[in-house]
């Protein structure tokens, strides 16, 4: 069996599980976000009356942080009083960040658990070790209720990962590569594993980033075999005590893909499709009027630090907009710390307060119609940051800032050479 | 389960619920409010001119992108009566069936036209179009059927609550 399989067979309460078996499974983890009140409706229509496990509910207001209207406001005052009356442990308020960054960064997300939240980005827990996907908002009602949900499990396809980084490139640039060769339906249904020697390098952010964005291929969950590093990162957090699965030599993987990371150069995703990979030097030269800087997927420190280290001592162009979004309180304050928020804001950034930004165009940074975007966050689709004229590039940290400094898309090897 | 009945609504590969319904809307609560924007991305004009048990035919990875149930809620409300599609992004097909909508996997290219009046039957796992060609889907696992049958898996959350 498969370590995802092994997972899901204990969540199951059986010996063993095969891919195409539908099995009902307990939900060690179960996250709503402040987008989905009608995870709320849903539970009442269905007659809930209480949650299965206070302790295992976890609420974010990381969307609409702080809210931008009368209505999301009023949507977080109802949360809030489920929350209370529920005596839920874990509500993360306007001032956390965004979920799959505080989830982690809060001691809740361990190997071997079931993960469930409202958010198709919940596969980026898998470089945990755990079986985590995104569901529906009826469906979370539906694991508040009964504390399982049922799953199909999945085939797995794995993406064995070689050589080394090259300058100027990151792990954004590696998953991008990854959608221009398996498309947008690339592992629909399926799990995508990450091993590899390159995958050992990769730190606990990288790891985030190319299991954040494996939906964007379709795929349900991720996985990355826990290692020291993983063992590391709980230990800073007191964690010791969880169950590490591993796959058995005899497993038979559904696809095998080799990707070596050293061969990646700076790309982007262009309109209107993540999948619509191409060079940055493609694109070389196109204006821009916003630069984009944070998200679930590309808004952690590393993130940032690659933004500072193009921008420090420098300055964008006037005109053009950098917004920076710090994914988490956590992130924010050691941004500070670093010296790295400074030296952004000194280049002509605008720092939001933690959470999603403009990533999803509600608020902080929307588009206008004819506006270009370039945005270190995962999705190009049409009118998802703003004005549906508007043009979505998304490109790594690097390639983002590198195109702020210049207001036009700039390849940040060139700018890197320069020194600075 | 019986038949359904609706005129083809065409749309190509890839089509994601930001399109489907856009993110500025998601603080909506009201199902009739939520309605008023289906496909507004992809085709501002759909809810005008959607009519009651009318059918999205889709290629590929239908519904793919983000976890939003909205995207479910606004189809149903703006009175599709059935999705087809190659693939399904597998939290929009989950969203379906949890809500009753039915979202049926196409065996093979639609060969249909913008307009023609569909007929669905989802026992008999066949889709009739008005020009006479018929077409087959992949049936619905039992389990499956079982919540689409019951209008859902609210209703059948909550007849469990009252035993
Ligand atoms: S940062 Fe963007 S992609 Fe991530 S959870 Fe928020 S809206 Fe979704």
């Amino acid at each position: 069996m498969h370590a995802l399989e092994k997972i899901l067979a204990r969540a199951a309460g059986k010996a063993q599980v095969r891919a195409g078996e539908m099995v009902t499974a307990a939900v060690d983890l179960a996250e709503i976000n402040d987008l989905y009140l009608q995870v709320i409706q849903s539970f009442q229509a269905m007659g809930g009356k209480s949650v299965w496990d206070p302790d295992k509910v976890v609420f974010v207001f990381d969307h609409y942080s702080p809210p931008p209207t009368p209505k999301a406001a009023d949507n977080h005052r109802i949360m809030r009083e489920f929350a209370a009356a529920g005596g839920i442990t874990h509500l993360f308020d306007i001032n956390a960040g965004v979920c799959h960054q505080v989830m982690p960064e809060a001691g809740l997300v361990r190997p071997g658990m079931v993960l469930v939240a409202t958010d198709s980005h919940t596969t980026t827990h898998g470089a945990f070790g755990a079986f985590a996907t995104g569901v529906g908002a009826t469906d979370l009602a539906v694991a508040l209720i009964r504390g399982t949900l049922w799953f199909v499990v999945p085939e797995v396809v794995k993406i064995q990962l070689t050589g080394k980084l090259g300058p100027g490139t990151a792990a954004k640039d590696v998953v991008l590569g990854l959608l221009q060769r398996l498309r947008a339906d690339g592992a629909v249904y399926k799990a995508i594993e990450y091993a590899g020697p390159a995958l050992a390098d990769f730190s606990i952010a990288e790891r985030m980033v190319i299991c954040n964005m494996a939906v964007e291929m379709g795929a349900k969950t991720t996985y990355i075999q826990p290692d020291g590093k993983v063992r590391a990162y709980l230990a800073e957090r007191g964690i010791k005590d969880y169950p590490v699965y591993t796959t058995d030599p005899d497993y038979e993987y559904a696809e095998v893909h080799e990707f070596d990371v050293g061969e990646v150069e700076p790309l982007l995703a262009a309109p209107h499709s993540v999948d619509n990979v191409h060079p940055v030097g493609d694109y070389a030269g196109k204006a821009v009027n916003q630069a984009f800087i944070g998200t679930c997927t590309g808004g952690r420190l590393e993130d940032l630090e690659m933004a500072a280290k193009v921008l420090r001592g420098r300055k964008i162009p006037p005109g053009v907009r950098l917004v920076i979004t710090p994914a988490s309180k956590e992130v924010f304050l050691k941004a500070i710390e670093t010296g790295c928020i400074q030296g952004l804001v000194e280049a002509g950034a605008t720092v939001t307060s933690p959470g999603c930004g403009p990533c999803l165009g509600i608020h902080q940074g929307m588009l206008g119609p004819g506006e270009v975007c370039i945005t270190a966050s995962s999705r190009n689709f049409p009118g998802r940051m703003g004005s549906p004229q508007a043009e979505i590039y998304v490109a790594s940290p690097l390639t983002v800032a590198a195109s702020a400094l210049r207001g036009r898309i700039t390849d940040p090897r060139e700018v890197l050479e320069e020194g600075s | 389960m019986g038949k359904l009945q609706g005129r083809a609504f065409i749309f190509k590969d890839n089509v994601d619920t930001d399109q489907i319904y856009p993110g500025r809307y998601l603080e909506l609560t009201d199902p009739k409010a939520i309605g008023a924007h289906a496909m507004e991305g992809a085709d501002p004009a759909f809810a005008a001119k959607v009519r009651p048990g009318d059918i999205i035919v889709a290629g590929r990875n239908f519904g793919c992108g983000s976890s939003r149930e909205h995207a479910v809620i606004t189809l149903k409300e703006a009175g599709v009566g059935a999705v087809l599609a190659l693939s399904f992004g597998r939290i929009f097909y989950r969203n379906a069936i949890n809500l009753g909508l039915p979202a049926i996997r196409l065996v093979d290219e639609p060969k249909l036209e913008e307009g023609d009046l569909l007929t669905i039957d989802l026992e008999g796992g066949t889709i009739t179009v008005s020009s006479g060609d018929v077409q087959s889907f992949v049936p619905f696992p039992p389990e499956i059927r079982e919540i689409i049958q019951g209008g859902g898996i609210i209703p059948l959350v909550k007849s469990e609550q009252q035993e």
